[in-house]
């Protein structure tokens, strides 16, 4: 059966080998990936069950505890689109970012920056018909990291996507704009420029909410599917 | 400035690793129990009290098929267990089928109680376990029948991008046949191969070094 596959990464993707990154160097294969056609196993994946998996949408970040969290209110907006600028609609993102002060909720996290009890960091948000999404949240704090002498982590906001499809499936971070730490992070860099900026989210005054929050543009571009299907008998 | 909102530099967000901090983002209660209702696969142990919000996925009525679990480690290249990693699967149903609306083929049946999608955090041990049914066989390119198998992605620290393998089973009818395995070279083929143990099988997930995993370029 000959299915219609995704197309591959593009010139974008970063190696899974980044040695800036140290965690790398012991976490990357050294045997080359070995190509596939894509079959039915990676042109499908699940849809519409997000209830039954990870639970209902939790769009407000700022409304999970009992009182409002510190730090400045944001509401993130865009859409999933494939590479041919088509909408992933109802498909899931699930967020999860530290508090305003660069802090984690998360016992690993020993960094001596204050912990904010009206703060968890954890939303799930399905995109709509055309495939926009939008959640509010506040913006993260920058934090200190192991990697090497006075290494700090941009802001960032992990965002994970699953699309139609096993070959779709992504998880990135969003970064803010004009931020210095950009272009001295291991991690953002692991991704050449200009294709860095992907990450890089869009402030914009047409979102931002009067008297209440700050609005960011971030959208978010899924592996596209090729035109005909792999005809397997030509392999 | 250029950005994914711009045409000119519009095209497919670059993956970042999911970090060390995971999971309360994650892995929800039972994510890595695709037939029943327990709380396998999350870590709410690393989340203080009253922040880990993800759910119990949803019960489910009884699924069709032989109900195995499937445990092993993830190493780094030094052999380490890793404690900071994430497995996703994918697979189809007992029949063959899978849960998408991909998978047009209306003559093999869906099983109204099983999705096919789990996902389980690493233990402090470097360990996972996920508990769900063998699937059946599915078609490949062209009139290839693939093995029964399940699609497996890494996700962790350290990895900048996921890492795709596949699981097959040691008395899988049609592993001679694969076409997929056909394009693993025999010597490094006992890596994709999960070996029977008592309830179930063990699949260790081998990053990097001699028993390196193979993984694939999907």
């Amino acid at each position: 059966m000959d299915v219609i596959g995704y197309h591959h990464e593009d010139a974008g993707q970063p190696p899974s080998l980044s040695p800036g990154y140290a965690s790398t160097v012991a976490r990357s294969p050294r045997e080359a990936l070995i190509g596939i056609p894509h079959t039915l196993t990676e042109v499908t994946g699940p849809a519409g069950v997000w209830d039954q998996l990870m639970g209902p949408s939790r769009a407000d970040l700022t409304r999970q505890q009992k009182g409002e969290p510190l730090g400045q209110r944001i509401v993130i907006s865009g859409r999933v689109l494939d590479e041919a600028g088509r909408p992933v609609p109802n498909t899931v993102i699930e967020i999860w970012q530290c508090n305003a002060a660069g802090r984690y909720i998360h016992r690993r996290d020993q960094w001596d920056a204050p912990l904010d009890p009206n703060f968890t960091g954890a939303g799930l948000v399905v995109t709509d018909a055309a495939g926009a999404y939008e959640f509010t949240t506040i913006k993260p704090g920058a934090y200190p990291w192991g990697n090497h002498y006075n290494a700090w982590r941009p802001a960032h906001i992990h965002l994970s996507m699953l699309g139609p499809a096993f070959a779709t499936r992504l998880v990135t971070q969003l970064y803010f704009p004009d931020d210095p730490l950009i272009e001295i992070d291991p991690i953002a860099n692991a991704v050449p420029l200009p294709y860095r900026q992907r990450m890089v989210a869009r402030f914009d005054i047409a979102s931002t909410r009067p008297n209440w929050a700050l609005g960011y543009l971030f959208d978010i571009v899924l592996r596209g599917r090729d035109a005909t299907p792999f005809e397997g008998a030509r392999s | 400035m250029s950005d994914n909102q711009t045409p000119d530099l519009f095209g497919q967000t670059p993956s970042q690793t999911v970090g060390p901090f995971f999971h309360y983002g994650l892995p929800w209660k039972g994510g890595a129990d695709l037939v029943g209702q327990s709380d396998m696969g999350a870590r709410p142990d690393l989340i203080p009290e009253g922040h880990y919000l993800l759910n119990l996925s949803a019960s489910k009525g009884p699924v069709a098929g032989e109900v195995i679990e499937i445990r092993g480690r993830v190493l780094d290249g030094d052999g380490q267990p890793i404690p900071d990693a994430m497995l996703e699967i994918w697979q189809a149903n007992a029949a063959g089928r899978y849960a998408s609306p991909d998978d047009a083929r209306e003559d093999i049946p869906l099983d109204p109680n099983f999705i096919g999608f789990g996902r389980a955090s690493t233990s402090a041990d470097g360990e996972y376990r996920f508990r769900t049914i063998k699937p059946g066989r599915t078609p490949g390119p062209g009139n290839s029948l693939q093995a029964p198998h399940i699609a497996v992605g890494v996700l962790g620290r350290g990895l900048i991008k996921r890492l795709c393998t596949r699981l097959y089973f040691e008395d899988g009818e049609g592993n001679g046949d694969d076409p997929i395995l056909a394009l693993v070279p025999q010597t490094r083929r006992h890596t994709l191969i999960a070996q029977k143990i008592d309830g179930g099988y063990r699949f260790d997930v081998v990053l990097q070094g001699e028993r390196e995993t193979v993984f694939f370029d999907v």
